[in-house]
């Protein structure tokens, strides 16, 4: 049963398990069908298509497909080399101005992918900032950024953050006494990282990985502008150019099957084994690890990576902000939109970080097929396109419950469809290193499972429930084609106000929008961060 | 956790207030509107529209002003518009859908959510500009130009017709939006003008030549401008507005002549759905579209052509008489099905 022998001291826990109550199986399996709405909708959609096993069968669609998974394992892989050494370093070491850094390497999940996609083109495009800063040198035209290269830039660029974010939580709950004996028994810190720390970290490591790479699947903004034509693009021009419903849904139901296939390559990845210490809640401080020399090399990947994620993005804006106010452009005042992003991103936090408690929950403490089920469905609704999440909202809701069409509520539920795997992934890591004799203590000692789950497991948890709420704020607070679509008449967001101006070439009037949105995300995850209370 | 805890209810009553909120002004009684008003019907007219806010926005508060009805306006692109309207059928809350072309509208048509619009609005406009059904009209238009780089070209350099750019002397040096609306309709004209042969030649041709994709007309325009691609194919309105913003932008407008598809116009139009709850409101805007007010705020702030008679087009663009568009009528160019396939035999989609 085990493919990872874990010391046999982690590994010993409850042998006889209890059933899981059921209100939280009820609570799982209401999450996982929400998950699910989407698919059903694509068959019944599909179901209406005549011809669709062609469309399905042609090679251009099977290569589409090739190079789209392609660049997935290549924005995953890059992501994860890029995120856990950051991660390491804002958490373990002395590097100066880790909160900072922290908090920058975070950011750029913020930047839609249009926006960020926009200002890496005008940096780095052939003959972008970059070409004429060098023209003086004789450089007319700087190398062929799209295509495949400028596509996993960009993606792994927007899309890192997901890595850090759910590894340093990882890092922050590990219990520093194996890598302390580790190194009491004289293995250097390099081997102790190695084969102590990395091994622990493999759930958070995996569970951002599965998130970088879904995210790649159905990104749409970055692979058009990056003119690389993936399966997700191959679907907008189902709905934009043809107005047919049924080839894009065919399509997107392969989409859906390449992501039971990553779900399924992630779950050999991740392993059986628990990681959890003997220890309770308790938390010592960990050994801070002194850089030295070495702090010079970290200093500069981290001014690397941030300055190509947050430094180019916010430079294009800014420029676009004062070309258009020397050229006479108003600067228009946001406030409502800004509100409207943040109460609804805010409440799709707070939901999706509820429903992945019962899920997590389920899939750590109760395994079987069905919480493996369940864990899975929640996936759906990420690795498919906005558009698709919301159009099945549409067409269930505008037939089936037209007294909730067009209401908050009901973006809320897309939301959550669209985004609780990301606090799936994080609050699972984070169960799965917490022992579960601090919650059979907790039983033995007279208190109800739903007890011991509000006033133990979840209080130990907190950070990663926080990181999890973090990461579907920033992702909701930039979402555009399920906002378009299902959000009340007249609702406003940021991102739809940046959306509405750079699509008619208004970039001045994107600029304030879209600073704003950057600011609320640092202001919000500050305040994330100061939860933690790291050091 | 605790601190969760304490948010929840909060939460959950926030949303519960802004549910209610966003509800009410549906539910509120139309006669407690603006009495101000000299217009019998007032009440509400629900507008999906694929302009962008920043476009026609100020258009819809004027409509407002004019005739005190208010508007519920749902802003997003085109195609997704378009895609919404189809998927809700006939529960569409939607009275009017106002579309930046006439592919759009068409498609909508064909599934019969489109009403016939009376005579009175449908004889404002020429017969080339609206569905021959009466289903939709066209309110501004747009033509197609070859945008080029004015540091390495000057207008004389530009062949006279579209197919002159199928020389491989333009080799690297073409941009172009095969996924945007406007672009599948020019190749639509194309294959009615010229016939489906040439049409194939003309695409084959450029292809040959590498041109660079780009997601849409504001990326191809700046592509220009950065000196990326000499020209790209896009519509006039978007290099007007980008010299608002940056005077000093390298590019300008050349517009075909003597009836080349090149020059061809397309139209941003209004439709009103069948299951309009206020078809009395949705016909009083799409009269207003086409009245003098409106036709004037498309000649001077979005650039774009009016289409009634005696609004004149704005001074810095050619009038439609004088760059001779192509003799057409759009709603000749419904086969987009044709266009697409044709597309990606081609190997461009």
């Amino acid at each position: 049963m085990e493919t990872l022998a874990p010391p046999p001291a982690l590994a010993r826990s409850s042998t006889s398990r209890p059933a899981p109550p059921a209100w939280l199986v009820g609570a799982g399996l209401l999450v996982a069908l929400l998950g699910l709405l989407p698919i059903a909708y694509l068959i019944i959609v599909a179901g209406s298509s005549d011809g669709a096993l062609g469309l399905l069968l042609r090679d251009r669609t099977i290569g589409v497909l090739g190079r789209t998974l392609l660049l997935a394992a290549t924005v995953t892989t890059a992501s994860v080399l890029i995120g856990v050494p950051i991660a390491w370093v804002t958490t373990r070491t002395d590097l100066p101005g880790r909160r900072a850094w922290t908090i920058l390497s975070i950011l750029p999940l913020v930047v839609p992918s249009y926006v960020g996609g926009y200002a890496i083109v005008a940096a780095f495009g052939p003959r972008g900032a970059l070409q004429s800063l060098l023209e003086p040198l004789g450089v007319t035209r700087l190398p062929e950024l799209y295509g495949f290269p400028g596509a996993a830039l960009v993606l792994t660029l927007f899309s890192f953050p997901y890595v850090v974010l759910s590894v340093r939580g990882a890092l922050l709950r590990l219990d520093p006494a194996y890598e302390e004996v580790s190194r009491s028994l004289g293995r250097g810190p390099w081997r102790t990282f190695w084969s102590v720390t990395l091994p622990q970290l493999r759930p958070a490591i995996t569970a951002g990985a599965l998130l970088v790479a879904l995210y790649a699947l159905a990104d749409f903004g970055a692979v058009s502008l990056l003119q690389f034509d993936s399966f997700t693009r191959a679907i907008y021009v189902q709905y934009r150019a043809s107005f047919d419903p049924t080839l894009a849904a065919v399509l997107a139901l392969m989409l859906v099957a390449c992501t039971a296939g990553v779900l399924l390559a992630e779950s050999r990845l991740r392993g059986r084994a628990r990681y959890h210490g003997s220890g309770g809640g308790a938390r010592r401080s960990v050994t801070v690890v002194r850089l030295g020399a070495w702090r010079w090399p970290a200093l500069a990947f981290c001014l690397i990576v941030v300055g190509l994620s947050v430094v180019v993005p916010i430079g294009t804006i800014t420029f676009w902000l004062l070309r258009g106010l020397a050229a006479g452009e108003a600067l228009g005042l946001v406030l409502v939109a800004a509100l409207n992003s943040v109460v609804a991103s805010g409440l799709a936090a707070m939901l999706a970080v509820l429903a992945s408690i019962p899920v997590a929950v389920l899939a750590v403490r109760h395994r079987g097929l069905l919480s493996s089920v369940v864990e899975r469905a929640t996936y759906a609704g990420f690795a498919l396109p906005g558009i698709v999440i919301g159009l099945a909202f549409v067409f269930l809701a505008a037939r089936f419950l037209p007294a909730i069409y067009q209401t908050l509520p009901l973006l809320l539920v897309a939301y959550l469809v669209r985004f609780a795997p990301e606090a799936v992934g994080i609050t699972r890591a984070s169960l799965l290193q917490v022992s579960p004799r601090v919650e059979e203590v907790a039983r033995t000692l007279g208190r109800r499972p739903g007890a011991v789950l509000r006033e133990v497991t979840l209080p130990i948890i907190r950070p990663g429930l926080a990181a999890g709420g973090a990461l579907v704020f920033l992702t909701a607070m930039k979402e555009l084609p399920t906002t378009i679509l299902l959000a009340p008449t007249g609702f406003d967001t940021l991102a739809v106000r940046i959306w509405s101006a750079t699509s008619e070439g208004f970039f001045a009037r994107a600029a304030a929008p879209a600073l704003l949105m950057v600011l609320v995300a640092a202001i919000s995850l500050s305040l994330v961060l100061r939860q933690e209370r790291i050091r | 956790m605790n601190q969760l805890r304490r948010l929840l209810p909060i939460g959950a009553a926030m949303a519960l207030v802004l549910g209610a909120c966003t509800s009410e002004p549906a539910a509120s009684d139309p006669a407690a509107s603006d009495p101000a008003s000299e217009n019998a019907e007032t009440g509400t007219v629900t507008i999906y529209s694929g302009r962008s806010e920043e476009l026609v926005g100020p258009l819809l508060a004027d409509f407002t002003d004019a005739t005190g009805i208010e508007v519920d306006a749902r802003y997003g692109d085109t195609a997704e518009m378009a895609n919404l309207i189809l998927t809700e059928g006939e529960n569409s809350p939607a009275d009017v859908f106002f579309a930046q072309d006439a592919g759009a509208l068409g498609a909508v048509a064909e599934q019969g959510l489109l009403a016939p619009l009376p005579e009175e609005i449908l004889g404002a406009v020429d017969e080339r500009f609206k569905s021959p059904a009466g289903e939709w009209v066209g309110v501004s238009g747009r033509a197609r130009v070859v945008v080029y780089n004015t540091d390495t070209l000057s207008e004389t350099d530009l062949p006279d017709s579209i197919f002159g750019f199928t020389d491989p002397a333009w080799s690297g040096r073409i941009g172009w939006a095969p996924t945007n609306g406007s672009f599948q309709s020019f190749v639509t004209a194309l294959r009615e003008i010229e016939g489906e042969d040439r049409a194939r030649e003309w695409l084959e041709g450029i292809q040959a030549n590498e041109p660079s994709v780009y997601e849409g007309n504001n990326p191809a325009l700046d592509a220009v401008i950065a000196g990326e691609v000499d020209v790209a194919f896009i519509n006039h309105y978007y290099l007007m507005q980008r010299l608002v913003e940056d005077p000093d932008a390298a590019a300008a407008n050349y517009f075909l002549t003597d009836g080349d598809p090149g020059a061809l116009v397309n139209v941003a139009g209004a439709g009103i759905l069948n299951t309009a709850e206020n078809d009395e409101a949705a016909r009083e805007f799409v009269e207003f579209l086409l009245s003098e007010q409106a036709q004037e705020y498309f000649a001077t702030e979005t650039k774009e052509y009016p289409l009634i008679e005696g609004v004149e087009p704005d001074a810095e663009m050619p009038p439609l008489g004088e760059i001779g568009t192509p003799e057409i009528d759009l709603s000749d160019l419904s086969d987009l099905e044709g266009t697409l396939e044709l597309l990606q035999e081609v190997g461009i989609l």
